[in-house]
């Protein structure tokens, strides 16, 4: 764990009803700015946050449908806990949704790619899933560009 | 939140131009492989798509990016796209889509490079 000097926390819990993931990145955007991250990790935020959010969508069947959205705010780094109350997965048995059409290239896939962004634009990814639910848990450091 | 989006599409003799604004995802994405698909079937298999004013993509608008990609494809077209921000761009490029599209920084660009 990184040094902290401060550490502040902002919940926010959204329905899992269409574009709702806006209003988790969105909240996402003014905390990383208030952070001085540059515009690029910014954006790099947003778009893990929505994947995040997306993936609970499709993926969780939660009761409640909802998702609780924690951002931690350290001096150094910026912590999106991800949270749903659904069945868990792991990546045997994490489904791919069928509506699309089959690929003329395997490397060029239509879907699967959620978590994979995620890995790609945060610094430090960790997904904790049992039969109670899932968390994703990610970090990105002011210091990495 | 509303999720405000819309397409301009300019069609010129050998190309066509569709530009989006707004969060593309499923409703966007599958919005614009509609008028790529009428664009196709008029005969257009030259296609650029400016993502100029899309601030955000998620992972299921760029599935049905894929799908307009595939489709051109079958029609032996080519699709250029052009303002992507730095984050999109790396997606795209992690996505493999770069190597079955162009990406350009501007239409200028893109259209220069049919």
């Amino acid at each position: 764990m990184t040094n902290t000097i401060s550490n502040d926390l902002v919940l926010l819990t959204i329905p899992m009803r269409r574009d709702m993931e806006l209003a988790a990145a969105q909240l996402a955007s003014v905390i990383a700015e208030s952070m001085s991250f540059n515009e690029q990790q910014v954006e790099e935020i947003q778009l893990a946050t929505i994947e995040s959010c997306i993936n609970a969508f499709e993926h969780s069947k939660s009761p409640d449908q909802k998702v609780l959205t924690e951002f931690i705010m350290r001096t150094d780094e910026l912590e999106i806990k991800i949270t749903d109350q659904g069945i868990g997965f792991s990546p045997d048995n994490h489904p791919k949704k069928s509506n699309s059409k089959p690929d003329l290239h395997p490397e060029m896939r239509k879907r699967g790619w959620g978590l994979e962004i995620v890995h790609a634009l945060m610094d430090k990814v960790q997904i904790m899933s049992n039969k109670n639910g899932t968390t994703i848990s990610m970090v990105k450091c002011k210091n990495e560009t | 939140m509303a999720n405000k989006f819309d397409i301009q599409i300019r069609a010129e003799k050998q190309y066509a131009i569709l530009e989006t604004a707004g969060y593309l995802n499923d409703a966007l994405g599958e919005r614009l492989s509609k008028e790529a698909q009428e664009l196709i079937e008029k005969g257009y298999t030259q296609l650029v798509i400016n993502l100029d004013k899309t601030a955000l993509i998620n992972s299921i608008g760029i599935s049905i990016l894929i799908e307009i990609i595939e489709a051109l494809e079958q029609h032996d077209g080519t699709l250029n796209f052009c303002g992507l921000s730095a984050t999109q761009e790396r997606t795209f490029r992690m996505m493999a889509i770069a190597k079955y599209a162009g990406i350009f920084p501007d239409e200028k660009t893109a259209i220069a490079n049919f």
